[in-house]
């Protein structure tokens, strides 16, 4: 799904303050029919296109139904990254010592009044903040109230993973409660995501090993000392569109303006750096006007390319 | 100077005196008083003596026509300039000088002080600096014209200070020969050290500079080669055209110089160059310069020659010479020299009674130039026996050397067959890209995560600014300075210097590790050549880290040349030397000193000094510095040997690449003969202790040549000669010479091979160079494709072998507890041996690999026996190169291979594989069609959040999609295509999560007519596909024991009625499927006693804690079918 920069930003404006939840994301997908339906098209066009190269047409239209199935993750994606952009312009507020002793305060007047009712969740939707990361808020002044060191990190992180570990039954549960509400942190949301990311990845060495290109993956290269590692490094170039692409990197994210230009930085254009130009494939599609970098050796794809020319090894080829 | 020549002569005094006295201000107890008597009246001289003697052999040697490199890239034209041009003296470092210290006094007396060269030269055009000296702000300088200086040289002032007893004795120039002719200004008396002259400035290693330039460093060599034959590159600079007032005389000298030259070009049948008029028909060195024969017997006076080579010998071994490569060049001049250029009648006159003195000419024939040559060869012997085996071999098959002295040739030979140092005359291919290569960008090339962020930073911040000025640097209004002058003019250089320096003190104080000494044995060398490889690696890095660091500091303070004038030299002083120095270089040499690491600390240090401009040496930390360089430089004698001392080839290392810098043009001349009585210098102690690096020979012959490879010209210069005249090019072609050609094997008789170099040479004359090329890519090649496939084949035949041996010996260790690294050892010792198969299998390799492909790259139509030829040429390249790579390595593979196959078994008995043996992949049979791991985690998130709440009323999940959703679950388990182990973590932690839910009826169900909750037959279904999965699928642990933490039991006490049963049921399925113990379940319901409870709540727990265990151990099918009939205790015991 590419959107211009414009759809994009329309999209955005109605993100704006809405609390990472179930609900919302409900209203969200009923708000955006177009966008949910328009990557479900998508796909479909991909699968089909992609059929013909395979042997197998059963495969491949089965595995791109399960990718389908995510492309409504399309919306929850975009709505995540500026969920987060906006926790990122906030997140200092919320961390004073005023704020903490007053979530705290009003956490343990709500659950004095009724341990069963979602206090801390409320809470973090009240004050437009992620309910995992009130729940890590609150957790961590519980410990600093109850144990003579200030908890590590690693402990807190270990009790969010293992709500059930909390010393304290109620905070255990409303910490649960904030962690399974919450669409964009915690971590469950960080798994999925992890996974999600790691799916595409193996779609993408399926489908490369489909069409017979040989490469080495992110494993291979860092076994061999590379400092940065793309998702794969074709053995053999191959051309796009047109365009020479030495290496692919999956990026199971729709593109926008904030995080492409993040990973050029971190990743793309020390990819370029080292290994020439290459493709990044958005599987939940990106801005359009962000693939401007096209004749610097950066391509965008929101699927796995059809138009692939490799090199001919001439007549005696078979 | 020439006195003291002579008082040796007269054998007034001994050598040994007189090396004694020229090294040391002090005199030594040892000498007599007559010697004492003869060289105290010569005190004031001493210092000038080496100048003096350098010039003298120079001067003495201008009539040798000498084996040489030619002169490289000539400017079209600019010959037309030369000689017969008034006012354009023909200089450039090889047409036109006979010595490396011209006497300049005597010199400008007798042509009359060409003050209008010298003025111009002073007054700043500066051309020879300009062109032939390192330019200012390039990395690339200093190899074309400036390689050219090699012979062009410097004269330190103290050579040239006026009323010199000896000056009117000198020879005069000779002015028949147009090099005689000191092309350079001489030096102004008195003057500040920093007249511009030519250098030798044989630029060792530099990647960037061998592509751009012709990487001819050493070439031009101290002798020159034909009269007239430089075309000047200064024929346009200012000084060349302006023919000044007071310049008769140097018109006359022209004139006189034409004369002689056109006497000259008569006199010697083949000259050697083109000719510099223009329109003349002179002819050109088309043929080869045959070779005067050298014959022993006609030496003309042996007695002198002898003496002054021992004097010239001994300045050398106690390095009162600056640069001893040089010397060695210059020496190895006169071996080959071909012939000598007829003299001047007056030349020839014997003069009676003065034979033995400077009178007459010291080298009267090409016999008295081999004679000394050989003779000085002779005292240089060790040095020699440490050069690289191609240079061993040429010097013992030198026919003159043979002849001259059948000793020192038996030597050579020895030390040749000894040598093991095969050093390849080729550069390494110039790195210019970018691109990532992992062999040396590799995180375990750099000694910590730091540097190795800072190195992959560089690449990108490199990138960065390059790409934004492309973006902007065509909008209006954009400016270079605004835009990016702060990162490059200040952040971008900061940020490269402070790397460097990082890196620099980073890689200097690496502790390299020190092999045993007593170690011996071939194993042990083994990791010894390991270390030494780590010391190159870290040498040749800080050098190239050094030389950054130096031009990117020097860098702003490079300005025109030649340098300032006086005046402003104080001024500029005095604002440097308050910079700080961006690298506290002083202290690390000091430290580097005194730790006995200079091996290490100088070579980097001379890179950084070397790219100093011109006010550096003046300032004093950078004098101190050079002070300490030069008392290190004298101390380094290579004829000491001992206990301690620093080991041959670290030394010759350290004595080639300060050589080297103190060539360099903005080193002041007068640096390296000035009088050492430096007071605040501390002594340089090159006696090692025992944990010095000095000690350890780290260097080895590949090393050197690498840091130096000038030293390389000796060869060719040798080479030359066997091959001959170097034909139509005229030049120092790179040949398949014998060295490349000989076999592995014993060696045939050397005038055998002597022709067969011959004839391989020419063989490629006469074929097209692509013909050379082709051979030597395949030979290259398959050579490098052998070792593969050997390590491919023999190797991993080999470790497989290990393998099954040390699954024998492990076996039989078990029972009597070994120790690893003795079974390695034993490993090793079995197959080790094997190599040896290593050389037969690469010879056949090369020799069914390299006809192919040469057959394959010719064209079709080459003739068969040149096709044949080159075949047979191929194959034995290939095999040498192949081979020699084996039979250094081989066995070092072997080992490294089957250590590695050791550890890996060794890790194997682990328990690891045990677990990894356990995961299954999917079947075969599998398509893949599971739901993806992600969309299951987020399902069944969802489910949880719609059961935990908050919730709006319509939400609810229908059984359907709950049961669909475990089947989905089911798959993907199976599946297994797209789960990695953090999800699959997941997905059982939420499974858990479920059951708990299942089991405290928390799940609202959706369906009609409202939400309500799940019958008990649907959850028990459930429950039952959850137990299945957990017992069958998960591949991870699962947390049952989350299902009896406080907070998922006390789920059940917000129910109403609470309803225990499907706990009990759970509880039950769990212990009967092996899922958890009873003891651990047990365990679980004990610590939920210390849960805070209701009361009721509690005295229910109880109840069913004293249930649970009141059924037996072994569950009968009775009691389960009794259980099955009973289905609502749960409920009966809630009530009750």
């Amino acid at each position: 799904m590419i959107l211009t920069k414009a759809q994009y930003d329309e999209i955005a404006q109605c993100l704006v303050s809405v609390p990472p939840t179930r609900q919302s994301l409900r209203k969200l997908k009923q708000r955006f029919p177009r966008l949910v339906w328009e990557s479900w098209e998508d796909f479909r066009m991909r699968s089909s296109s992609s059929r013909r190269y395979r042997a197998e047409p059963g495969a491949s239209s089965r595995r791109s139904e399960h990718i389908s199935s995510q492309s409504q993750a399309t919306l929850l994606s975009i709505f995540s990254q500026e969920y987060q952009k906006h926790i990122k312009r906030t997140h200092a507020k919320h961390h004073t010592s005023e704020a903490i002793e007053s979530y705290y305060q009003r956490y343990l007047d709500g659950v004095g009044k009724n341990g069963a009712a979602p206090v801390l969740l409320e809470l973090a939707n009240e004050v437009d903040y992620a309910p995992s990361l009130m729940a890590r808020i609150i957790l961590e002044r519980f410990l600093q109230e109850h144990k003579e060191t200030p908890p590590s990190k690693s402990v807190i992180n270990s009790l969010l993973r293992d709500p059930s570990q909390i010393p304290d039954g109620v905070l255990a549960n409303q910490v649960y409660q904030c962690i399974v509400n919450d669409c964009c942190y915690g971590p469950l949301v960080d798994c999925i995501k992890h996974a999600i990311g790691h799916e595409h990845e193996i779609l993408l060495r399926d489908l490369l090993l489909e069409k017979n290109l040989s490469f080495l993956d992110e494993d291979q290269l860092r076994a061999k000392g590379y400092d940065k590692t793309p998702d794969f490094i074709l053995q053999v170039p191959v051309a796009v569109e047109g365009h020479i692409i030495h290496w692919i990197e999956s990026k199971a994210s729709f593109g926008d303006e904030c995080s492409h230009h993040a990973y050029l930085h971190d990743q793309f254009w020390s990819y370029w750096n080292r290994f020439g130009p290459g493709l990044v494939i958005y599987w939940y599609g990106f801005i359009q006007e962000l693939d401007c970098n096209r004749e610097r050796g950066i391509l965008l794809k929101a699927c796995f390319p059809t138009d692939i020319v490799t090199l001919c090894h001439g007549a005696a080829a078979p | 100077m020439a006195a003291v020549l002579e008082s040796l002569l007269r054998e007034e005094v001994s050598v040994a005196a007189a090396v004694r006295w020229i090294a040391r201000s002090a005199q030594s107890s040892e000498e007599d008083a007559g010697e004492a008597a003869a060289l105290r009246s010569l005190q004031p001289l001493r210092k000038e003596f080496v100048p003096f003697l350098l010039n003298f052999l120079r001067e003495q040697s201008s009539r040798v026509v000498p084996q040489g490199p030619p002169t490289p890239a000539k400017a079209p034209g600019s010959s037309a300039a030369l000689p017969g041009r008034p006012g354009g003296p023909p200089r450039g470092g090889r047409g036109a000088r006979s010595q490396l210290f011209p006497p300049t006094e005597s010199l400008s007396a007798a042509a009359e002080a060409p003050s209008a060269r010298r003025g111009g030269r002073r007054r700043g055009a500066g051309p020879a600096r300009e062109r032939g000296g390192r330019g200012p702000g390039s990395l690339e300088e200093g190899v074309g014209a400036e390689s050219l200086l090699w012979a062009g040289s410097r004269r330190p002032r103290a050579a040239g200070s006026p009323g010199s007893p000896s000056r009117a004795r000198c020879d005069p120039p000779n002015l028949s020969n147009l090099e005689e002719f000191p092309p350079v200004g001489s030096v102004p008396p008195g003057g500040a050290g920093t007249r511009p002259s030519r250098r030798i400035n044989p630029t060792p290693v530099s990647e960037e500079r061998s592509l751009s330039k012709p990487k001819t460093c050493f070439t031009s060599p101290p002798i020159s080669c034909v009269p007239g034959a430089q075309p000047s590159v200064l024929d346009s600079s200012p000084w060349g055209q302006g023919p000044a007032a007071g310049c008769r005389s140097l018109q006359e000298e022209r004139e006189m110089l034409r004369k002689e030259r056109s006497k000259q070009l008569q006199h010697s049948p083949v000259p050697a160059c083109p000719t510099p008029e223009p329109g003349s028909t002179l002819p050109t060195r088309t043929g080869s310069l045959t070779a005067e024969p050298a014959d022993p017997a006609k030496v003309s006076s042996r007695q002198r020659l002898e003496l002054v080579a021992l004097v010239y010998s001994a300045c050398i071994a106690e390095n009162l010479v600056p640069n001893l490569f040089l010397e060695l060049f210059f020496v190895l001049q006169l071996l080959t020299a071909r012939r000598m250029v007829a003299a001047k009648d007056s030349d020839l006159e014997p003069s009676p009674g003065v034979l033995d003195s400077l009178e007459s000419p010291l080298f009267q024939s090409v016999h008295d130039c081999v004679f000394f040559a050989v003779q000085v060869l002779e005292h240089q012997f060790q040095v020699l026996s440490y050069l690289d085996k191609g240079t061993l071999k040429l010097l013992a098959e030198n026919e003159r050397l043979l002849c001259f002295s059948p000793a020192l040739q038996g030597r050579l030979r020895a030390a040749y067959a000894g040598s093991v140092a095969k050093v390849s005359l080729a550069m390494p291919p110039s790195v210019q890209a970018v691109s990532f290569q992992p062999e040396t960008d590799n995180r375990a090339n750099f000694s910590s995560d730091r540097a190795f962020h800072t190195f992959k930073k560089q690449r990108d911040v490199f990138y960065e600014v390059l790409r934004e000025w492309e973006d902007r640097h065509e909008e209006p209004g954009w400016d270079f300075e605004k835009g990016l002058g702060s990162r490059i003019s200040f952040q971008f250089n900061q940020h490269l210097m402070d790397s460097l320096s990082l890196k620099i003190r980073e890689l200097n104080s690496l502790v390299l590790p020190h092999p045993e000494p007593s170690d011996e044995d071939g194993e042990s060398d083994v990791d010894w050549q390991g270390e030494r490889r780590q010391f190159a690696v870290v040498l040749l890095s800080l050098r190239l880290l050094a030389k950054f660091l130096g031009f990117v500091a020097f860098l702003p303070y490079r300005g025109p040349e030649p340098p300032p004038a006086r005046e402003l030299q104080d001024s500029i002083l005095a604002l440097r030397s308050q910079v700080p120095p961006v690298l506290d270089v002083r202290a690390l040499l000091q430290q580097g000193l005194r730790a006995h690491r200079a091996v290490l600390t100088v070579p980097w240090l001379v890179e950084f000094l070397s790219l100093a401009d011109h006010i550096v040496p003046m300032l004093d930390y950078y004098r101190s510095i050079f002070t300490l360089l030069l008392h290190l430089h004298r101390s380094l004698v290579l004829s000491k040997d001992g206990e301690g001392e620093m080991c041959f080839l670290n030394k010759l290392l350290l004595l080639a690449v300060l050589g080297w810098l103190f060539q360099i043009p903005t080193v002041p001349e007068d640096l390296f003969f000035v009088e050492e009585g430096q007071v605040d210098v501390f002594e340089v102690d090159t006696k090692t202790s025992e944990h010095g690096l000095d000690g350890v020979p780290v260097v080895d012959q590949h090393l050197l040549y690498t840091c130096c490879p000038y030293i390389g010209e000796l060869r060719k210069l040798l080479a030359s000669w066997v091959s001959g005249s170097s034909g139509r090019s005229g030049g120092f072609v790179r040949k398949i010479t014998p060295t490349t050609t000989t076999s592995l094997g014993a060696l045939p008789l050397r005038t055998t091979q002597g022709l067969q170099a011959q004839l391989a040479q020419a063989f490629f004359h006469n074929q097209p160079p692509s013909l050379r090329r082709t051979v030597e890519f395949v030979a290259e090649r398959i050579g490098s494709n052998c070792v593969k496939h050997i390590k491919a084949t023999l190797v991993a035949d080999l470790v497989r072998q290990a393998e099954s041996l040390l699954q024998e010996q492990l076996v039989t260790q078990r029972q009597e507890g070994g120790d690893p690294g003795q079974l390695l050892e034993i490993l090793c010792s079995q197959l080790c041996p094997h190599g040896a198969q290593a050389l037969t299998q690469g010879r056949e390799f090369c020799q069914k690999k390299s006809p192919g492909a040469v057959r394959a790259l010719l064209p079709e139509e080459t003739p068969a026996a040149v096709l044949s030829s080159a075949e047979n040429i191929a194959v034995g390249l290939a095999t040498e190169k192949a081979c020699a790579w084996l039979s250094a390595n081989i066995t070092a593979l072997i080992r490294r291979e089957v250590k590695a196959a050791v550890s890996r078994m060794l890790r194997a008995q682990g328990p690891e594989p045990a677990v990894r043996g356990d995961r299954r992949g999917c079947s075969r049979a599998c398509e893949h069609h599971a739901p993806l791991p992600s969309h299951l985690i987020s399902e069944i998130k969802d489910v949880l959040s719609v059961a935990v709440g908050p919730r709006d009323p319509e939400e609810g999940v229908s059984p359907e999609h709950l049961e669909q959703l475990l089947g989905q679950l089911g798959q993907t388990l199976r599946c297994r295509q797209f789960l990695c182990p953090p999800a699959e973590q997941h997905l059982a932690k939420c499974s858990v999560e479920l059951a708990s839910l299942l089991v405290a009826d928390q799940i609202p169900v959706l369906g009609p007519p409202t939400q309500h909750r799940l019958e008990r037959g649907q959850a028990r279904r459930l429950l039952h596909m959850l137990l299945s999965l957990w017992k069958d699928d998960f591949q991870v642990p699962v947390p049952l024991q989350l299902l009896l933490s406080p907070r998922n039991v006390g789920l059940l006490a917000d129910t109403r009625p609470r309803e225990w049963d499907l706990l009990l049921f759970l509880l039950r399925e769990l212990v009967e499927k092996g899922l958890m113990g009873r003891k651990e379940i047990e365990a679980c319901l004990d610590s939920l006693h210390e849960a805070q409870w209701p009361e009721d709540f509690a005295e229910e727990l109880a109840t069913l804690f004293n249930l649970f265990l009141a059924e037996p151990q072994v569950p009968e099918p009775q009691l389960r079918a009794c259980e099955l009939v009973q289905p609502n205790r749960g409920t009966v015991l809630a009530q009750s």
